[in-house]
């Protein structure tokens, strides 16, 4: 499991030390990948700025994408239980994702 | 006969304020709650029914109720602050852009290389070839373990 944002380094360092998190948080201060991923928020972040609007995706070994979540709400989520299901129907031989 | 300060106003008002701050500050965290703010609306409606009863207490037995004024002002700011809040969990957090190009079912994801946050290089098409230690650091894969998949999960930022 791996969570994006346009936080510095610094900033996803003290969530991860706050939350407990053991899952790596990487930096798109720039909003490289976001863009070009067509996730990004334009100023819907403080001052403004571009940010990540929020998604989440299940991508098998081969780089396939297998589920993706585009939210319609940010208050609203996927819950663990929908990641957990679109990995079974992965038909993956692994005992959990990553 | 003594009016009343007509609690019920007071009391409306204060929970009615209660109901919005227990979305943030608590509710948030469940989405049984967040989802659909139903707890914190309830707390809201419990408080304009309590200003409701004291306002129109204090039109109808002016004699021992105040607050024709003053419950007038304080139920129009309560309305309006639940307008607020409704407007901004029904309407606001669902501004978002449709991004109709983002990756779909079946497609390859593009590949990225980002830093995490300890400002070591990540790479999407590695980390797909590599296993996970228990901490979350990321190694070469040993063989008989290969990270069966990736979950990415695309969030705002500034928590």
């Amino acid at each position: 499991m791996i969570a994006i944002s346009v936080d510095t380094p610094a900033e996803s360092e003290h969530l991860r030390e706050t939350q407990g998190y053991t899952f790596p948080i990487l930096s798109d201060a720039k909003d490289d990948v976001i863009r070009r991923w067509d996730l990004v928020h334009p100023h819907g972040g403080p001052d403004g700025i571009d940010i990540a609007r929020p998604a989440e995706f299940l991508i098998d070994s081969r780089g396939k994408v297998v589920w993706v979540n585009l939210t319609e709400d940010f208050r609203v989520r996927a819950r663990p239980e929908q990641v957990l299901r679109a990995f079974d129907g992965m038909n993956s031989n692994a005992a959990s994702p990553r | 006969m003594k009016q009343s300060w007509n609690a019920s106003v007071w009391v409306g008002l204060v929970v009615v304020l209660a109901g919005v701050a227990s979305y943030p500050l608590f509710f948030i965290r469940y989405p049984v709650t967040r989802d659909f703010p139903w707890a914190s609306l309830l707390i809201m409606a419990l408080g304009l029914l309590l200003l409701a009863v004291g306002i129109s207490r204090a039109f109808r037995r002016p004699d021992a109720y105040r607050g024709k004024v003053f419950g007038s002002i304080l139920g129009v700011l309560a309305v309006g602050i639940a307008a607020f809040f409704c407007y901004g969990v029904f309407y606001a957090t669902s501004q978002l852009p449709a991004s109709h190009g983002a990756p779909q079912v079946g497609q390859v994801a593009p590949d990225f290389t980002l830093p995490d946050s300890t400002n070591t290089p990540v790479n999407l098409s590695g980390l797909l070839n590599s296993s996970f230690a228990p901490n979350g650091a990321i190694g070469p894969a040993i063989s008989g373990e290969k990270t069966a998949a990736a979950v990415l999960i695309f969030y705002r930022g500034y928590w």
